[in-house]
């Protein structure tokens, strides 16, 4: 009998620590493949830097089927599809935010919350063909670009596509405002108004920050849609009229062209020199982001 | 629990073992059943998959998958040793063809069919004729201005295929260049690359500025094909079968298929079948056949 019991405790002991091992393994093993990931975009795309002069590398001529590897329109390309796409979506999403934490009756947010969760799982194929027939002949026809693949239409519909995770951090961070904040507002006879734009927002700042930082990694990584809304000329996106041309993404190249390379050639490479490029600036966003945070908790009674 | 399904996992295999040895015809029949797997040029890819349809309705031992992504595609995943036949719109470049003999492979061309490609602006253009040097000079971006070839003052939104595409680079050298080796002239860098021959004729339909080029078969309605002279004498030509086969309108060119090494088998027969029998679905998609 005692011993049975032994065993019975041995055994639980036994499959406690495998599961323990088994999660652990998981866990460390999400860290391992972005490891990997990088090892092996490093492994593709750094001879590419050397089979190419650096002058041609960041030159302005893409035209990777006759030798110009030029990257500087598709990183710039990349740059103000994003920027335009967080200047619309920014003052939305923070809008949206306000309105569904401090406006909205709580039936009202019961309805709002999932439903701006679903616009997080609609395919961008379907966003980016909606662009095609829709937004596109709208810009082309009503704000006389000469077509209606351009920089603004990419940007609208990314906007979109970042307003999700724009406005949930950006309620979370709202929500984290302490209550005594707003008791205080409104007890000194500050309006609701006074209190949301004097009070809650600006002691929310760091996490809307945050908020706009991964809006910006959703949209600089953002595929499909770009590719099938910006029209794919690796133009200088850099005069003023250049929100109403095309451009051309680091993502929609490397679609569009990752299908035709021969394995091993310097095009091959170049286009995971791009990716690197892509990962790092991506990276770099996401450090930034995972910065503000730590800045918030290091203020602690603030919070 | 686990034993049970173990076990019976073994009498499942047990049982397909025994059957496959009592009737040792039906395993040759699965063998013949050959998949032939067929992948490349979106030029070609209707015409292929009429061709793969047809074929399997006489042949049932044989199952033909097509699949589009470009020249560049089908000839990397030939050489990748992923697909049987590789369609192409333009030939094999010779890195290509170096880096298929490195893997042991020397392909082997078959010219399938013609194509002519069309120049399309829409419907509402004035513009219905250019010469070879204009429409060069269009796409060099020295001509911005419809106005400047006869039409209104609008802008010209220049459309291309991807890169990737047989039709790119054939439409580079042969109408941006005009077939002069020693030119270095590309494609503007305000010419926009559509993912698709779709992406192109969506644009055209629906943009008055817009002018494109595609494979004559991939032409709808809702697009105006423009007439092309060689020079500014020559007569102005619309595309169509006879026009190419007399050689009159200028931008046309072969289509090919390339299998890996000499097709054998079932690969063999349905090579032998679509250059001749299956030429009869050429003209039907609208690209010109082959003479014989």
């Amino acid at each position: 009998m005692n011993s049975r019991e032994d065993l019975r405790t041995r055994w639980l002991s036994w499959t406690e620590l495998a599961i323990e091992a088994l999660i652990r393994v998981l866990g460390f093993s999400t860290v391992g493949f972005v490891l990997l990931i990088f090892l092996f975009l490093l492994k593709e795309g750094v001879p590419v830097f050397f089979e190419v002069p650096l002058g041609n590398l960041f030159g302005t001529r893409w035209y990777p089927t006759f030798g110009y590897f030029g990257t500087t329109p598709l990183i710039l390309g990349s740059a103000v599809v994003t920027v335009v796409a967080v200047v619309i979506a920014l003052p939305l999403g923070v809008a949206t935010a306000v309105f569904v934490r401090e406006v909205a009756p709580s039936w009202a947010r019961e309805i709002l919350k999932p439903t701006i969760e679903t616009l997080a799982g609609i395919p961008s194929v379907v966003l980016g063909f909606f662009g095609m027939t829709i937004i596109a002949p709208m810009v082309h026809q009503y704000l006389g670009a000469p077509t209606g693949l351009t920089v603004f239409t990419g940007a609208l519909i990314l906007a979109y596509m970042a307003l999700p995770t724009i406005i949930s951090v950006a309620e979370d961070a709202l929500d984290a405002v302490p209550k005594s904040y707003r008791d205080a507002a409104l007890a000194m006879g500050a309006t609701q108004w006074q209190t949301i734009w004097r009070v809650v927002v600006p002691a929310a700042r760091s996490g809307i920050a945050v908020a706009v930082m991964l809006g910006m990694g959703r949209a600089i990584g953002e595929t499909m849609t770009v590719m099938m809304v910006t029209g794919n000329a690796a133009r200088i996106p850099l005069s003023l009229d250049s929100l109403f041309k095309p451009v051309r993404t680091m993502t929609a190249t490397i679609a569009a062209e990752m299908g035709e390379v021969a394995q091993g050639s310097v095009h091959y490479h170049a286009l995971f020199g791009i990716g690197i490029i892509l990962f790092v600036l991506t990276f770099l966003i996401n450090l930034l982001a995972a910065r503000s945070i730590f800045k918030k908790q290091r203020r602690g009674g603030l919070r | 629990m686990a034993a049970c399904i173990a076990i019976s996992c073994v009498l499942l295999l047990a049982q397909a073992c025994g059957r496959s040895k009592d009737h040792p015809e039906g395993t040759s029949a699965s063998e013949e059943a050959q998949t032939i797997e067929n992948k490349g040029s979106d030029t070609l890819v209707n015409l292929a998959l009429a061709w793969a349809e047809t074929y399997m309705q006489a042949h049932q031992d044989v199952r033909i998958s097509v699949t589009g992504g470009g020249s560049g595609t089908g000839i990397a995943a030939m050489i990748n040793g992923t697909v049987d036949i590789a369609n192409a719109s333009r030939e094999m470049k010779p890195e290509e063809i170096a880096s298929a003999e490195r893997r042991g492979i020397s392909p082997v061309e078959f010219v399938v069919a013609r194509d002519a490609i069309a120049i399309v602006v829409n419907p509402a253009n004035p513009v219905s004729k250019l010469t070879l040097q204009q429409i060069s000079e269009i796409y060099t971006g020295e001509i911005t201005n419809w106005r400047e070839l006869g039409g209104e003052d609008r802008p010209i939104v220049l459309l291309s295929r991807e890169s990737n595409s047989g039709t790119y680079v054939y439409f580079l050298e042969n109408v941006v260049r005009m077939g002069n080796q020693k030119s270095s002239l590309l494609f503007s860098p305000e010419t926009l690359l559509m993912p698709s021959s779709e992406g192109i004729s969506a644009e055209v339909r629906l943009n008055v500025n817009a002018i494109g080029y595609d494979g004559l078969g991939y032409v709808t309605p809702d697009q105006k094909v423009v007439a092309v002279a060689r020079d500014g004498r020559g007569p102005y030509v619309l595309p169509s079968i006879a026009t190419v086969n007399d050689g009159s309108y200028p931008i046309s060119r072969p289509l090919y298929m390339y299998t890996a090494g000499k097709p054998l088998g079932q690969k063999r027969d349905f090579m032998d079948w679509l250059l001749h029998d299956g030429q009869v679905l050429v003209a039907k998609l609208g690209f010109v056949p082959i003479s014989k």
